[in-house]
């Protein structure tokens, strides 16, 4: 027929063709969180990988959303400054409205899942798994949100190659009454283990808190590292292979 | 003769000043039946006076409920008011779907506000002809809004609207407070009563306050906004009679303010059946 002959062929590789994320480019590995007494804590590496290669090693993947909420971001980085900067538009709005209603943790990750699911459903997702840490009256938030909508809160999470390595970890020591310094204690043990193991890591780490009374976020430092184990060296037989 | 030049639309002022279908607007409002308004602690109380349209008609819906925290009555034309209010729970809704929390009153209000100020300002629209008193309690404690035709929202303590509004307004303002410690103290039926109280100064000669011409709606930070009415209702009705808030000292002078209250409302005209 003339007529289906003289339609046009679609076809991907069309210059008028729209290509969208299909991968990420630029990305953070894990994640880690856990609520405490009064609070909640959240510690991530520097480390923004390009593919394999270690690319940036300073870069900030926990954020202070407000003085009550702080976010880390596993995945691509670019996203997660577009997320950030939705955010910062929102605060900015809330701020002149001068009436002291600022969004709590629970909206802000309420928000996010609304955010990142309409994104999965125009299949352009803003490929992150994202922490929000924080409070609702008074009480510590901790929740997540990934790149196809999908939220949920919890007592301690991971994102990246820690859900794997540091969950179970935190599922062993974790309980609702640690103390501060038990938590902190707890993250940086997983942050240990996560540099031996994931590739994607550095050993530069950022670690930090939300309480009722605000937040905080401590400079990059680093974790000291035992690299005489036994199951770190190498064994005489290649055929054993390393661990 | 007597033909005012200056109020064929909302765009042009008068040589005084005056936008006079705004005004017209806002006179929509003083002649729908009286609603009043106290805020108290972490309560704030509405109590609406209902009409009749007609003798064998239903009495006028006047307290309409927008979301769980927030409920509003109106005065003045209730088709305008429902066309705002469809307004306000949309909103509520869009935010409880983004946030999943309830929205602040006081950005509810400026969206209020700012809608209801653009119809002053274009030749195609006319003024919304309804005000409201909103109470509603979020994050930031309990409040009390009075909206208006021209745009504006106030934010009040206590306040009445509507035909006879100002004995109303008399009285909160001679009660007021006593008001704060019935809240502390969680004494809701005081509040309530109260209310009626001063709504019960805003009725016509014959009129006396009941189940069917009343109606009372409470919010409280930290729990929702409830309508009492009807059945609900008849306890407080039946309690009213012997409600004497005032101590034996200041009744006496009540009776003088009462009397000023009933002046101030000579001026009002008799009341229109469109309006509610």
């Amino acid at each position: 027929m003339a007529a289906a002959a003289m339609a046009p062929k679609l076809s991907a590789s069309s210059s008028t063709a729209k290509e969208l994320t299909t991968h990420p480019i630029v990305t953070g590995s894990s994640v880690l969180a856990v609520k405490f007494a009064g609070g909640v804590m959240m510690a991530s590496d520097t480390l923004a990988s390009y593919g394999s290669m270690a690319r940036f090693p300073d870069v900030q993947r926990l954020r202070q959303v407000s003085d009550g909420v702080i976010i880390g971001a596993s995945g691509e980085m670019s996203d997660f400054d577009f997320a950030m900067r939705l955010l910062d538009e929102l605060r900015v709005e809330s701020e002149c409205a001068e009436d002291g209603a600022e969004l709590d943790a629970g909206e802000v990750h309420h928000y996010l899942t609304r955010v990142m699911y309409n994104r999965r459903n125009k299949f352009n997702p803003l490929w992150n798994q994202l922490v929000v840490a924080g409070t609702k009256d008074g009480k510590p938030v901790l929740g997540v949100v990934d790149q196809i909508g999908t939220a949920f809160e919890a007592d301690f999470t991971a994102t990246g190659f820690g859900k794997h390595m540091a969950v179970p970890q935190m599922r062993e020591h974790w309980r609702a009454d640690m103390t501060e310094g038990e938590a902190r204690e707890l993250l940086e043990g997983c942050m240990r283990v996560l540099f031996y193991r994931d590739c994607r890591t550095i050993n530069r780490m950022q670690i930090a808190k939300v309480t009722a009374t605000g937040s905080v976020v401590s400079p990059a430092y680093s974790l000291d590292t035992e690299w005489s184990l036994k199951s770190f060296k190498k064994e005489a037989s290649p055929e054993d292979g390393s661990w | 003769m007597n033909r005012n030049d200056y109020d064929t639309d909302v765009t042009v002022f008068s040589p005084q000043g005056r936008i006079f279908q705004v005004e017209y607007a806002m006179e929509a409002v003083n002649q729908g039946s009286a609603c009043v308004g106290l805020a108290a602690g972490e309560y704030v109380v509405l109590a609406a006076l209902k009409r009749l349209p007609s003798k064998l008609a239903t009495h006028q819906r006047k307290l309409l409920p927008i979301d769980e925290h927030l409920g509003v009555c109106i005065s003045g034309l209730t088709a305008d008011a429902r066309s705002l209010c469809k307004y306000l729970r949309g909103e509520c809704l869009n935010h409880k779907y983004v946030f999943g929390s309830e929205l602040p009153v006081g950005r509810l209000m400026s969206g209020l506000a700012d809608k209801m100020q653009e119809c002053t300002q274009s030749y195609v629209r006319r003024p919304y002809g309804v005000g409201m008193l909103v109470a509603g309690a979020d994050k930031t404690g309990a409040h009390l809004f009075q909206t208006c035709p021209s745009g504006n929202v106030y934010e009040y303590k206590a306040h009445a609207i509507g035909a006879r509004a100002q004995s109303a307004r008399t009285y909160l303002e001679k009660h007021y407070d006593g008001f704060a410690a019935l809240a502390a103290a969680g004494d809701k039926e005081a509040l309530l009563l109260h209310a009626l109280r001063a709504l019960a100064s805003c009725t016509e000669a014959e009129e006396e306050l009941s189940v069917d011409n009343a109606s009372l709606g409470v919010v409280q930070v930290g729990s929702g906004f409830e309508v009492v009415d009807g059945t609900s209702m008849a306890p407080l009705i039946a309690r009213l009679a012997d409600f004497n808030p005032d101590p034996p000292a200041a009744a006496a002078a009540a009776a003088g303010t009462a009397a000023d209250a009933a002046a101030a409302d000579a001026a009002d005209e008799d009341d229109d059946m469109a309006m509610a």
